[in-house]
């Protein structure tokens, strides 16, 4: 396997692959967006309580997923680099923190514009809400360590580390609302107990779901950007970047 | 073992430690991470009423006062168990409506009136379009939480 | 319904259309950040090369 992974991961290969994959998954993005904002803006009813401000969920949960996703990604991408020492692997983790910092801002701005008008505050230090700041903060001590760090290797090995232990903070995202009393209501779509029958009814849960995988694209897309961006920087003194730079 | 094993069990097992501490430290700071109080928590004298604190539960159907020409407010908040009154004066939130949500800030007085300064809204997890909501309804329960079984 | 309607988003306008251009900007400011990431290296390569043409190994 890790002759594969070698092969087919080496910085090379992936600058290649990437460079033909981005069109396509930016063009899938912009259709997603597309069919979710006509549906979230137009074809969702108001909601029986909330009214129309219901449509700042769909913006404000597939940000807050994201923002735990792509942490994951970052923790992983960074344990993969503290074990294999796989070079792509630690400039994914890099690639991803100022991408995860940035949903995790949006969730944070958007969660405090549907906090104002519904519940009546714009932040309060409840357990998800301070859990999801704890997240953003993470992500830029992370960024800053990274930018701290002159030498790469040693940059990836203490950034991986910080990611690690704060991975500890993503189940007390998800669990906040359910181990304390929060103002934050429960998950409506990713509890276990809701499987097949979540808290929102189709017409509402379709386009959330549609401007959630249009999210993941979406990060992908600017992912392998950045990605090639870093391959080009790392492998600068290699001679098929330099052919690549030169046609 | 390869040393990359072993770097492999002493990072998975690294995190799979840190996990369970950070675990057993907020299971013990659990009651310090507590947003609101329930009525029967503040009623019983489980927690300290001095000082400011917050009170959540269900505003009980039928308790709204309103006192006109003024924003001040008088509602019962039940965890149908307890009740407690709650007088308020401010803007009340969109969402602040008999049968839901309510966490309330504020101080305990020595005759059981909670005067609050905050009132924030706490709603369920559940969205659908009115007329869905509207065909369930009918399957209401008892009107007052308060007068009928305390 | 009408546009004005559309827009007046039952009172909540300044909430979700603020929502929706903070989605907008974040968006918006991950391509032109990643873009510009891969500018800058370009330059420091071109850089690079014209340092030193023969380029080594």
């Amino acid at each position: 396997m890790f002759d594969f992974l070698h092969k087919y991961a080496s910085p090379r290969n992936f600058y290649d692959f990437a460079g033909i994959l981005i069109p396509w998954l930016a063009g899938v993005t912009v259709v997603l967006l597309a069919i979710g904002l006509y549906q979230g803006l137009f074809l969702a009813p108001p909601d029986y309580q909330q009214g129309q401000s219901v449509r700042i969920m769909f913006i404000h949960v597939p940000a807050a997923w994201m923002s735990m996703f792509v942490y994951m990604v970052l923790a992983g991408a960074g344990a993969v680099g503290l074990i294999w020492h796989l070079k792509l692997a630690e400039m994914t983790a890099a690639a991803a923190a100022p991408i995860g910092a940035s949903f995790t801002f949006l969730a944070l701005v958007t969660g405090s514009l549907w906090g104002k008008p519904m519940w009546g505050t714009w932040w309060a230090w409840d357990a998800r809400l301070t859990s999801e700041l704890i997240l953003l903060f993470l992500y830029l001590g992370f960024m800053a360590l990274q930018a701290a760090i002159d030498d790469p290797k040693r940059a990836a090995r203490a950034g991986a580390l910080l990611a690690l232990i704060g991975v500890v903070n993503i189940p007390v995202i998800h669990f906040s609302v359910q181990w304390w009393n929060t103002l934050h209501q429960p998950a409506s779509v990713s509890s276990i107990a809701k499987i097949g029958a979540p808290a929102i009814h189709p017409s509402l849960l379709w386009p959330l779901l549609i401007m959630a995988i249009a999210f993941t694209v979406f990060f992908a897309v600017v992912l392998l950007m950045r990605l090639r961006a870093e391959i080009l920087h790392r492998e600068r003194y290699t001679h098929w970047v330099a052919e690549r730079i030169k046609s | 073992m390869k040393p990359r094993h072993k770097k492999l069990i002493a990072v998975s097992g690294g995190v799979t430690l840190l996990v369970v501490a950070g675990l057993l430290v907020l299971n013990a700071f659990r009651s310090n991470l507590v947003y609101f109080r329930s009525p029967t928590e503040i009623l019983s004298g489980e927690v300290s009423t001095q000082g400011v604190l917050r009170l959540g539960g269900m505003v009980d159907k039928g308790s709204v006062k309103k006192i006109p020409d003024s924003l001040k407010v008088e509602f019962k908040v039940t965890d149908f168990q307890k009740c407690i009154t709650v007088r308020y004066e401010g803007i009340l939130p969109d969402l602040f409506r008999e049968g839901q949500g309510v966490i309330t800030q504020g101080r305990l007085q020595p005759d059981k009136v909670f005067v609050a300064d905050q009132v924030l809204a706490k709603h369920d997890e559940k969205y659908m379009p009115p007329e869905v909501a509207n065909s369930l309804k009918g399957k209401a329960g008892p009107k007052s939480a308060c007068e009928t079984s305390l | 319904m009408n546009w004005s309607e559309f827009f007046a988003m039952g009172g909540y306008a300044l909430y979700v259309w603020g929502s929706y251009a903070a989605a907008a900007i974040v968006l918006l400011l991950n391509v032109v950040a990643a873009r510009r990431r891969e500018q800058s290296v370009r330059r420091e390569l071109q850089n690079l090369q014209t340092l030193n043409p023969s380029d080594s190994e």
